[in-house]
């Protein structure tokens, strides 16, 4: 609860150090309206007419079903990612046969290019929804995981010793030694987990699936419509950014406050 | 009685031998010193009769109500900050968090810490401030023996002087028994009744020291004569060749 409220306490000065950040979004403005002067409409609509056709579709109500469905296969997928990737995880590394057993799996999973998968899953399971939230998963599932055997193999003996020297009994020990460790390893996975699936999810609907964001996408590259294209791009930009820079870099503050 | 007994203890790591039959008694109000060059197989021997790793040979009894350690390298949780790292040690007790608290900051302010310390976390702490927390982890919860491992290491000679009465002062009222390493021989004098030398290659006790003034009547001309006379001794001249030179 303190945790919460500290973060809420520094979020404004937070806020504050973002001016960088805006004016090099405002540079990116000008380039892409630059690029736009020099190659016509046709092929980089204006960052106005992008903005404009966004508000356009943002009062469309199949285009905000279109990002319902997309949002709850990614965070769906995400969910199952961190829930079985951090519980394995820690198992994992628990154990040292287990970790080196994962290995090779986690580097044949990380290898594969996630349009491979999303090949295999439409033969396995056609098209729709599950096709879509497979792939998501063993797209960030490793991620996940590789954190999590990370966090827990390289719990220190040292620490461990001195909770035995105090006797502090095991929630103690698990919350006040193991975890804060643990976590720090698996928070930074899950926040690349949640980029990732966040990338794969449209993608994967690009290619499998006649809803969701990454469909509306191919149906505007069949029109050749330019500005809803880019206007679906900005979405996916814009919601990511506000995840990653409102909500997640806050806590990641607050919580590696101890490190060097 | 409390009672910490060491019987013919011997310890090794794969073929090397550290520890050779160790044999010693620390009673209850009492401080014994092992003092001996480094790598001698001290923090070892502590670590078996704290029962932080397992005995091999040997024999080690521990009667002692409680007891709590304060490590060489201080091991500070790096996530806390000074307060609740010292208030880690109360938390196998039952006691209120808010209590907890307070007795941390108590302690801290004694043991020399300031207000605008309280908040940082280790990583912002020196060597010397990071050993004061440590120790205060371990005295916070006026256990009944004490393990120090060479607590006073990193502090500058005011710091040390001023820890090392607050030590005399709990000795004195008896409510504190201390099993205590460290490589200074003036300060074992000032504090032990009993002082093991420990030599090392393997690891095996080749004196020991017996004081019987106690520790708050022990002044400066004390310890200074008492080192003279160890310090012509064959045995503590062998043992710490290299440290002497
Ligand atoms: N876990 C360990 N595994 C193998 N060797 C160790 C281990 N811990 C200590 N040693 C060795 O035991 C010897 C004694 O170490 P230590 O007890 O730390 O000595 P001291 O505290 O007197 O400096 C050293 O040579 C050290 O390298
Ligand atoms: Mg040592």
């Amino acid at each position: 609860m303190k945790f919460v409220f500290k973060i809420l306490k520094d979020f404004p000065s937070y806020l504050w150090s973002g001016w960088g950040a805006i004016a090099s979004i405002f540079l990116f403005f000008a380039c892409w309206d630059l690029g736009y002067q020099i190659y016509g409409e046709l092929v980089l609509p204006s960052p106005l007419e992008t903005l404009s056709t966004l508000w356009v579709m943002s009062h469309n109500d199949s285009v905000i079903e279109d990002a319902k469905i997309t949002l709850y296969r990614a965070f769906f997928g995400f969910g199952l990612s961190v829930l079985f990737g951090s519980i394995l995880g820690l198992i994992a590394g628990l154990f040292a046969t287990a970790s080196i057993m994962s290995r090779p799996i986690v580097t044949i999973l990380v290898g594969m290019p996630p349009i491979a998968w999303i090949v295999l899953a439409m033969i396995w399971f056609g098209m729709g929804d599950f096709t879509v939230i497979f792939t998501v998963v063993v797209a960030s599932f490793p991620i996940v995981f590789v954190g999590a055997l990370q966090g827990t193999r390289t719990l220190e003996g040292d620490l461990k010793e001195m909770g035995k020297s105090f006797k502090l009994p095991l929630h103690v020990k698990f919350l006040d030694i193991y975890f804060p460790h643990i976590f720090s390893y698996i928070f930074p996975a899950w926040v690349a987990a949640l980029g990732m699936a966040w990338k794969i999810v449209v993608m994967a609907e690009l290619l499998s699936t006649s809803d969701g964001i990454g469909a509306a996408l191919a149906v505007a590259r069949s029109h050749l419509d330019t500005p809803t294209a880019l206007a679906l791009v900005v979405i996916m930009i814009s919601s990511m950014m506000f995840i990653e820079y409102i909500i997640l870099e806050p806590i990641k503050r607050e919580v590696e406050l101890w490190r060097n | 009685m409390e009672k910490l007994i060491v019987k013919n203890l011997n310890h090794h790591y794969g073929f090397t031998s550290i520890l050779e039959n160790i044999n010693f008694e620390l009673n209850k109000g009492q401080v014994l010193s092992i003092v001996g060059p480094s790598g001698g197989g001290k923090t070892t021997l502590m670590h078996l009769c704290a029962d932080l790793i397992d005995v091999q040979e040997g024999n080690i009894k521990n009667s002692f109500t409680s007891s709590s350690f304060a490590f060489q390298e201080s091991r500070l949780l790096p996530w806390k900050n000074v307060i609740d790292n010292i208030a880690l040690g109360l938390k196998a007790q039952k006691i209120s968090t808010k209590m907890a608290q307070v007795r941390a900051k108590k302690i801290a302010l004694r043991f020399g810490l300031e207000e605008i310390d309280f908040d940082k976390f280790p990583k912002d702490l020196s060597g010397g401030m990071r050993q004061r927390v440590s120790f205060a982890r371990a005295l916070v919860t006026k256990p009944s023996l004490l393990f120090l491992d060479e607590p006073f290491s990193a502090l500058d000679i005011g710091l040390k002087k001023e820890l090392q009465s607050l030590l005399i002062e709990m000795i004195d009222k008896k409510e504190l028994s201390v099993l205590f390493i460290t490589h200074d021989l003036m300060e074992a004098i000032r504090l032990s009744d009993e002082i093991l030398l420990l030599k090392a290659d393997p690891g095996r006790i080749v004196k020991k020291f017996k004081y019987d003034l106690p520790q708050s009547k022990r002044d400066d001309k004390f310890v200074y004569s008492q080192s003279a006379k160890i310090l012509q001794d064959e045995e503590i001249i062998d043992t710490f060749e290299l440290e002497l030179k």
